[in-house]
């Protein structure tokens, strides 16, 4: 435990408190000192605390969800830092760093006095500020929000530790289907030959394991795998919507006209033609896809609306390392 | 008054026993020309070539033990599909086991006319649609269009890819054409029935698909409506092109100084 603290307060104190002895004790200058510029020191440091504040802000838009036009605000506090920065930098160069122009283009190295001239040089660069460490303070002040700013948005790749939401889904036994209206689903609206979009009733719509996509084989071609045995509904079948590969909507279905010469019935993911076959509970026909699709096992009701008979056969949502750990569950 | 509604009805009588009569001849016509171009694949009275029949991997262009079929039952598909198939070029097809695509319609109109006649004699079916895009929302249309078509054939209705076949281009399609495909789903398009989309959905699909062949493009340059990437790829390259001209600009000033 104690082994990291002397490590922070080591790194703390190698950034702050290391002085670097001085070249030469009492040298005239080769660079005139110029002016001391207290009041653009005090400019400098203002930007540089303003760049530290918008960061921080971008931290704050990028942690509040519920914000109206977060992206434009995350944008604008980000483009804003960068801005200060940027305008601290130019003052910082052009009002107190001293310059010389060098004559020679590329000075012999051997040249022991020039390269010696051209240190004090860079050392002198610093000479007219007063206040250097209130400035390097507030670099660091700059520099630490900024940094901060652009690991912070690292969050969104996910939870690290709990996967539990993962396995949650929206389905659970009873649950009846709808469409994107609200309206519930009946086992004869869906026709052969055309794909349908459903929803749990009564439940968040937005959630990954919410969207099923609906169609209609004939009972004989079906051939579902002894595990989905029984998860159609006289030859309806529901599959998540979500892709295995990337969490793409699969919004295209492949329903062959003539079946013999054509390719076989499949809905596809428009991103990356991931094909899955409907007539076998899901298996992957064709693309990157690495897992079959989740199932969802469902039955008409006595009144002919579609109803779920239970969750997923598997965990909804682009595969992840720990996909295959756990079955997915009713929240 | 009375012997007026007579005379009436006998005209009406003669005006349709006469063009029954056309009809039965071009209905002759339209075999003549299935038993030339169509039968092959389709079957005597249309009746197509599966699985079951015995016809299977005998011929040329028949490759044995791979095909299963040759072509579906024409039986009760109606005018609709007919017109559809055969003025768009998809038939004849070129070989048994391609995807039909728009080609060059090698038969004349009034050939088309005897086909379309003779399939829709072979069984009752849907007639051919008269869409009223004019009729439509276009805004609507747009909305049924992402929810039904764009996953296939793009927002733009350009055209895509499926594994397995082509959804292609809208572009040449007219009104009618339109309505028909999505009342066949010809290959493996899905098929929509008047349940899924009603008449006048489809009428504002059309119209939307009329408006996406020479949209409004706000942008100024469509760039072929590739998407937002290269269009955004290219403003990319016009402002670094822009960057180093400014760039070349301060340079050149400071080597003067």
């Amino acid at each position: 435990m104690a082994r990291p603290r002397d490590i922070v307060v080591a790194a703390a104190l190698l950034a702050v408190g290391r002085r670097r002895p001085k070249l030469q004790g009492d040298r005239e200058p080769i660079v005139p000192r110029g002016r001391e510029q207290p009041r653009t020191e005090l400019a400098v440091v203002a930007l540089l605390l303003a760049t530290g504040l918008f960061a921080a802000a971008f931290i704050a838009f990028y942690a509040l969800d519920r914000l109206p036009n977060q992206t434009q605000l995350m944008g604008g506090a980000l483009g804003l830092a960068f801005l200060c920065l940027a305008a601290a930098l130019i003052l910082v160069g052009k009002q107190l760093i001293v310059t010389e122009e060098i004559e020679e283009d590329y000075p012999v190295p051997e040249h022991e006095t020039e390269q010696e001239t051209i240190a004090q040089i860079v050392a002198d660069s610093g000479s007219r500020i007063t206040r250097k460490r209130l400035l390097k303070a507030s670099f660091g002040v700059a520099g630490a929000a900024l940094g901060t700013a652009l690991v912070v948005p690292a969050a969104s790749l996910g939870p690290v530790i709990d996967m539990n939401p993962f396995y949650a889904t929206t389905w659970r036994r009873g649950r009846r289907l709808v469409d994107e209206n609200g309206r519930p689903w009946r086992a004869s609206d869906i026709e052969p030959d055309d794909f349908y979009t459903a929803f749990p009733e009564g439940a968040d719509k937005e959630n990954v394991s919410s969207p099923v996509v609906l169609v209609r084989l004939p009972v004989s071609e079906l051939h579902l795998p002894a595990e989905n045995a029984g998860y159609d509904a006289d030859g309806i079948v529901a599959y998540s919507k979500i892709c295995t590969h990337a969490g793409c909507a699969i919004s295209l279905y492949r329903t062959p006209l003539f079946q013999p010469d054509e390719p076989k019935p499949a809905l596809v993911c428009p991103c990356h033609y991931s094909t899955f076959d409907p007539a076998d509970g899901g298996t992957v026909l064709f693309g990157p896809a690495g897992r079959k699709l989740p199932m969802l096992p469902i039955t008409a009701d006595a009144s002919g609306f579609l109803r779920a008979k239970g969750t997923f056969d598997e965990a909804v949502g682009p595969s992840w390392w720990g996909v295959r750990m756990r079955k997915a569950r009713p929240a | 008054m009375r012997r007026t509604l007579l005379l009436a009805a006998a005209l009406a009588l003669a005006a349709t026993s006469s063009a029954a009569a056309a009809n039965r001849g071009l209905i002759q016509e339209g075999k003549t020309l299935f038993g030339r171009d169509c039968l092959s694949c389709h079957g005597a009275n249309g009746s197509g070539v599966g699985p079951t029949s015995r016809t299977i991997g005998a011929g040329p262009l028949r490759e044995q033990g791979v095909l299963k079929g040759l072509g579906p039952s024409l039986q009760g598909v109606g005018a609709l599909a007919a017109d559809f198939y055969l003025r768009t070029g998809y038939m004849p097809l070129q070989h048994v086991g391609l995807q039909p695509r728009r080609s060059r319609v090698q038969l004349s109109d009034r050939q088309i006319e005897a086909l379309i006649a003779y399939v829709a004699s072979l069984g009752k079916g849907p007639s051919i649609p008269t869409p009223q895009p004019q009729r439509g929302n276009l805004a609507q249309g747009l909305h049924l269009f992402t929810d039904h078509c764009a996953g296939c054939h793009q927002i733009a209705a350009e055209g895509g890819y499926v594994t397995g076949a082509v959804p292609p281009p809208l572009e040449d399609d007219s009104a009618t054409q339109i309505a028909e495909a999505v009342r066949i789903g010809p290959y493996v398009m899905p098929r929509f029935t008047t349940k899924a989309i009603s008449n006048r959905q489809l009428d504002s699909i059309i119209a939307y698909v009329q408006y996406a062949k020479h949209p409004d493009d706000r942008g100024g340059w469509a760039l072929g409506h590739l998407g937002p990437v290269p269009e955004g790829l290219v403003t990319w390259f016009i402002a670094a092109a822009a960057l180093v001209a400014v760039c070349m600009v301060i340079g050149k000033r400071l080597k003067a100084t």
